[in-house]
Order: structure tokens, then C-alpha cells, then sequence
């Protein structure tokens, strides 16, 4: 009786074809909404822990606090306190301390250049990021050399560059030929030491677009000699001791400055915070929309029941029909509930497909990834759909009398 | 169903059949059928008795609003009468459920309409085959069977055809096969002949006669005099009674 239902069911779809595309279409753009929006947020927390470990796990960074210093709590309206805003060398170096800071295991000063472009005959390259910096950062952050070799103490003062992977692949085919070349840092001869490995692209932005030159070579030919850093780069001993390492920093800097936790000019960030804030909002965001893409499935779980109802009430005349000819309420049931079925299954497995296609496009610099256990949600869903909304029309067919059923005009 | 009728009535139905005399395929009790209530109150039918033999072709007249259909609508097991008792083929349908009396009428009644009630869209050999489905004759047999009861009122080279391709005697014929193809043991028509031409309506008729003469059991309602000159036996009906029958049996 099953088979003959599903036969039933489907010369009753294709009577009217364009109307059953289009009840299926809520059901299509619902499921295939949720799919991609699920596979985005995958691709993102992905894509978020992926640079949790090109970042490593035990990087803690200083940055300045811009607006904090001016600020005081309560009456001190004049605030006359002359803090240093700016975050030096001396800084960076009262941290390299095994005594106030057993749990540090190295810092690195940085000095961001502003605006670099890079050239190299005809090839040149804007750079995002150059930085000037002294040999412990490339053992913080992880980059290695693919070409040459990295920065070390002989090259403070000297005009050498590191050059990350995505500078170096567009100013020359192979970059191992890069290095020893001079190549012009807007306009000033830099010999290049080294071409750093590529980390991969990370969507929001590319860690290998960046140049690093000693901290001394960078104050010299680009920032001048601004006592101020734009931040220090600390490795704890271990990601097990990130905040003892952040205490110590804090307790340092404090008495440096003469600040406390209420008026920092400056700020310490773990970058695996960062990024485990970043993913826990990404979270979020991805269980809003799932949940905008879940009521478009209400809609077209609803838009079902309407065309049901709608058949059910175009074919009082077939139902009256069938009931005189001998069939049970069970049989005009399962008739019209595997109708609603097919309709919403099909309009899954369509939606299916669709998110699909959709996910293997990169959204906004993210991979997207599907989730099997969407798709198999996505089936169960749909046939949830087909059968809620379906069996209240099926039911009302059953129900009808055959009297009044073949009487209908 | 509570059925508010003295004891001795139901003797001449309930006691056992004797051998030599089969059991009546229509056996109508004191049928009541009233719609409405109070001022709006009709009697469909007041209290009729009517006996139908297996083998008989029986046309049912009488003037529109006579109670006809109603009785056409008991009778097919589609309404059950407000009071009295009816037996089809020997059971006593008043306590049957939905789904026996869905049983009853795929077994035992095949219906003829007026307006032919084929289904949309659907081949004929898929309408014949149609009563077979649901009572679970396996896809094969009922496509055969569907086959031999259409080439039974001359109509298998229209096996493949949808109604709407079909003219009006023709898809009476499918009717008629759809309703024979279960091989029921009463053919029950309303107004079969409502709805065709003469020469239509002749070709039906004739079919019913070479029908009864196999021995099927014929019900015709009919307000047509000439239709009913066709049947064996006629009863007359008005305003809800039965008032002449030419082969009354009691
Ligand atoms: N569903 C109904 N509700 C109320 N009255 C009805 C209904 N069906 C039939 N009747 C009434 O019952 C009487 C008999 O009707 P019917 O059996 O259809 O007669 P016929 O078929 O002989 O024309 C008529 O007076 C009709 O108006
Ligand atoms: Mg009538």
C-alpha cells in the first residue's frame, strides 16, 4: 500500500508541476540556508583556530593604551599627571627579567614603518606590515626562513630585510633568488637576507605580508628616533602559565609607569583570547543566522500545509471518489501525508545540493566547510516538515464523507 | 447503531436462510433517513422495506426529491439511515465501522455515476485497476484483471487513454469495468444514462442487459421512464415511500 501511495502521491505532484517547484522553492532556500550558514561558521572556527596555532599559544602582546592615560575617576578634573604615554625599549627590556619575571621566556621590541612599498626592477609590492624588530621575534611568531636566513645580532644597524612570502613572490618568480639582492624600501637600498615561509593565508588578513629589518636599521632609515614602541611581543615559558606571565608583565609596567590596573597606559593581550573571543562571537553570529534560515523553513513548512490544503480541497471530488470505491481513511491519509513527504524531502535533498554549491564558493575570504551531521539533520528536518504540515491536510481529507466528497463541485 | 425495532420484524432477515432460497443482496428494513431537525425537518425516507434478489435488475423512479439518491446513498453503504436496518448481502451494516464499510463497498458494491467519477489525469486501465489497489491484488493481476473487465464492455483499445480523451459513453463503459473488475456482487447505478446521448445511453443500457443476463445484480436509479423500461423490476418511490413495485415479494 506504501508503493501505491508513493504512486498516487506522485501523479498527484506532477498534475501540477509548477505549483509543487514552487511550494518545494521554502523548503530549497531554507534547508540550503541552513547548510551554507553552518558551513561558513565551520570555515570561520576553523580558519579562527588555525591562526590560534600559527600565532602559538603562548604569545602575550603590549600594545599602548591610547586613551586611557588622560582619563582619572572621580573629581580630579584637572588630571595633571604627567604619565609616559609611550612604551620603550627600557620597557621591553625590564621584562627580560628572571627574577621579577620567572614565567617570561623571551621579548622582542617592534616598531611598525608605515606605508613601505618595496621594489625590485619593475616588480614592487606595498607592503602591510614592516616591521623593525631584533632576532627574538621570528622565534615568538613562528616564522622560519624557506631562503636565506633570518635576522641576527650583527645586522642591528644594518641595511638587511627579511622579506615574508607573499612580498617576496610578487617581487621575483623564485624567491631563493631574492636573497643577497638589493631591493629599494621606499627608495632606500636594503640587501635581503632572507625570504621568511609562507604561514598561509588566514581570510582576515595575510601574515605573509610583511618585511622585518633590525629594530636600530628601522628608527634609523623610517621611524626615527622616537623613544616610543608599537609593541612588545612576549613568550611566556609555556601556554601553561599565561597568566602568571601577564601578571608579571602588568606588575613590571605598573611600577614603571606609575600606573595601576585603573589607569593603564597600556595593554596586554593573549592573541589566543583574541582569537577564542573572536571565535565564541563568530559562534553566536552563525546560530542567529541559522536561526533566520530556520524560520524561512517554518515559512516553507507552512507554505506546504497551504498547497495541501489546497490540493486537498481541488480534489474533494477524487477523494469522494476513492472513498466509494473502497478506500479506508488510512489510505487517503497516507496518500496525501506522502505528497507532503515527497514535496519537502525533495525540496531537502535540492536544498542539499544547493548548499552545497554555495559552500564550496570562499565567502568573504572563509572556506566553508559542511558539516555532515547538517545534512543529515537537513533530510530529518524536512521530512519533520512534510509530516507536521502535511498531516493536518491529510488528515481533513480522510475525514471528509463521501457523500458530501462526491457531491462537491 | 441503535435500532429502536420490535423483535419480530427482524425475523424475516435475521433467522437462517434456507438452503433452496440464497440469501437477498438488498435487504432495507423500515429505512428512516431524516435531515434536519424541527421546522427544517425532511424525510428522506419514511420507513421503506424493499427486498432485492441476487440476479434481479431493478430500476428505482420517481420524481426528483422522491428520496431516490438517499436511498442510492444507503444502499452503497456511502450514509447509514437514521433508524431501521440494512442488510447487504446477509450483514447487518448498521454495526460496521468506517473502515468495514470501506470494505464492504470495495467488495461487494460497484458504483456507476451520473457524471462518470473517473479519476483526473489518470489512464483508464489505472481508474479499473483502481478499486484492485486497495484491497491489495498484487500490481500484475490488477493491471490483467483491469485489462479484462475494460475488454469486457468493448473498450481495451482505450486502455491507455485519460478520461479527458475519452467521450461520454466511453467513459461510462470505464466506469461500468471499474465497477466490475472486483467482481461485486451488486452494480449500483444513479442516473447512468443522466449524462449521454441516446445513442450513448442505448449502448449503456444494452450493456446492462447482457449483464443481467450473466446474472449480475443490477440497482438503477433512473427518473426516465424509457430507462426504466429496460430494467426487469420497478420500483416507484415518492416523497420518501415506496408506492408501486412491479415484482414486490411480499
Ligand atoms: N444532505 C441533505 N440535507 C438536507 N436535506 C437533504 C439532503 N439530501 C437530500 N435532502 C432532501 O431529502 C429529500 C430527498 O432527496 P433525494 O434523495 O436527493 O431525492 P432524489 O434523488 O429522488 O431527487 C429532498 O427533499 C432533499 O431536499
Ligand atoms: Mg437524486
Amino acid at each position: 500500500m506504501i508503493a501505491e501511495s508513493v504512486r498516487f502521491a506522485l501523479s498527484g505532484i506532477s498534475a501540477n508541476k509548477m505549483r509543487s517547484i514552487l511550494t518545494t522553492l521554502g523548503i530549497v532556500i531554507g534547508i540550503s540556508a541552513v547548510i551554507t550558514l553552518l558551513a561558513v561558521g565551520a570555515g570561520t572556527s576553523n580558519m579562527i583556530k588555525d591562526q590560534i596555532g600559527k600565532l602559538g599559544t603562548n604569545v602575550l602582546t603590549v600594545n599602548r593604551a591610547l586613551a586611557t592615560g588622560g582619563r582619572t575617576t572621580g573629581g580630579s578634573a584637572t588630571g595633571t599627571r604627567t604619565q609616559s604615554t609611550n612604551l620603550t625599549l627600557a620597557d621591553q627590556q625590564s621584562l627580560d627579567d628572571p627574577v621579577l619575571a620567572p614565567d617570561i621566556a623571551t621579548t622582542a621590541p617592534v616598531v611598525q614603518a608605515q606605508a613601505i612599498t618595496a621594489t625590485l626592477g619593475t616588480s614592487t609590492h606595498s607592503i602591510t606590515s614592516t616591521l623593525g624588530t631584533t632576532p627574538a621575534y621570528f622565534g615568538i611568531t613562528n616564522f622560519t626562513p624557506t631562503a636565506g636566513r633570518l635576522l641576527n645580532d650583527a645586522d642591528a644597524g644594518q641595511a638587511v630585510v627579511v622579506l615574508g612570502n607573499s612580498v617576496a613572490v610578487d617581487l621575483a618568480a623564485n624567491v631563493s633568488t631574492l636573497v643577497g639582492q638589493t631591493v629599494s624600501l621606499n627608495g632606500q637600498n636594503f640587501t635581503v637576507a632572507g625570504v621568511l615561509a609562507p604561514k598561509g593565508t588566514s581570510g582576515l588578513n595575510d601574515p605573509d605580508d610583511v618585511a622585518m629589518v633590525p629594530y636600530t636599521t628601522a628608527q634609523d632609515k623610517f621611524t626615527g628616533y622616537s623613544p616610543s614602541l608599537s609593541s612588545i611581543q612576549v613568550q611566556a615559558k609555556s601556554a601553561d602559565v599565561m597568566t602568571q606571565a601577564q601578571n608579571e608583565i602588568q606588575q613590571i609596567l605598573d611600577a614603571r609607569h606609575q600606573v595601576t590596573s585603573a589607569n593603564r597606559d597600556y595593554q596586554v593581550r593573549n592573541q589566543a583570547q583574541v582569537l577564542s573571543t573572536a571565535t565564541t562571537t563568530t559562534q553566536t553570529l552563525t546560530i542567529l543566522l541559522s536561526a533566520v534560515a530556520g524560520i524561512s523553513l517554518l515559512v516553507g513548512g507552512i507554505g506546504v500545509m497551504n498547497i495541501m490544503l489546497v490540493t486537498v480541497t481541488e480534489r474533494t471530488r477524487e477523494i469522494g471518489i476513492r472513498k466509494a470505491i473502497g478506500a479506508t481513511r488510512g489510505n487517503i491519509v497516507l496518500q496525501f501525508l506522502v505528497e507532503s513527504l515527497i514535496i519537502s524531502i525533495l525540496g531537502g535533498i535540492v536544498g542539499i545540493l544547493i548548499g552545497f554549491g554555495a559552500s564550496s564558493f570562499e565567502i568573504a575570504g572563509i572556506k566553508p566547510e559542511v558539516q555532515w551531521w547538517t545534512v543529515w539533520l537537513s533530510v530529518l528536518v524536512s521530512a519533520g516538515i512534510g509530516l507536521v504540515f502535511g498531516i493536518y491536510p491529510a488528515n481533513k481529507a480522510a475525514k471528509l464523507r463521501p457523500i458530501d466528497a462526491l457531491r462537491y463541485e | 447503531m441503535a435500532t429502536p425495532i420490535p423483535a419480530p420484524a427482524a425475523d424475516a432477515w435475521a433467522a437462517p436462510v434456507p438452503r433452496r432460497a440464497p440469501r437477498p443482496v438488498i435487504a432495507l428494513d423500515r429505512v428512516r433517513k431524516v435531515y434536519g431537525q424541527g421546522e427544517a425537518e425532511v424525510r428522506a425516507l419514511d420507513g421503506v422495506g424493499l427486498t432485492i434478489k441476487r440476479g434481479e435488475f431493478v430500476a428505482i423512479v420517481g420524481a426528483s426529491g422522491s428520496g431516490k439518491s438517499t436511498m442510492m446513498n444507503i444502499i452503497g453503504c456511502l450514509d447509514a439511515p437514521t433508524s431501521g436496518r440494512y442488510f447487504m448481502d446477509g450483514i447487518e451494516t448498521g454495526e460496521l465501522d468506517e473502515f468495514q464499510l470501506a470494505q464492504i463497498r470495495n467488495r461487494k458494491i460497484g458504483f456507476v455515476f451520473q457524471s462518470f467519477n473517473l479519476i483526473p489525469r489518470t489512464r483508464a486501465v489505472e481508474n479499473v485497476a483502481m478499486p484492485l489497489a486497495y484491497r491489495k491484488v498484487p500490481r500484475r493481476e490488477r493491471h490483467q484483471r483491469a485489462l479484462e473487465a475494460l475488454d469486457a464492455v468493448g473498450l481495451s483499445a482505450r486502455a491507455g487513454h485519460l478520461p479527458s480523451q475519452l467521450s461520454g459513453g466511453q467513459q461510462q463503459r470505464v466506469a461500468i469495468a471499474r465497477a466490475l473488475v472486483t467482481e461485486p456482487v451488486l452494480l449500483l447505478a444513479d442516473e447512468p444514462t443522466g449524462a449521454l446521448d441516446t445513442h450513448s445511453s442505448e449502448e449503456i443500457l444494452d450493456l446492462f442487459e447482457s449483464l443481467h443476463a450473466r446474472g449480475r445484480t443490477i440497482v438503477m436509479i433512473t427518473h426516465e421512464a424509457d430507462v426504466a423500461a429496460r430494467a426487469e423490476r420497478v420500483v416507484r418511490m415518492q416523497d420518501g415511500n415506496i408506492i408501486s413495485d412491479t415484482g414486490a415479494v411480499r
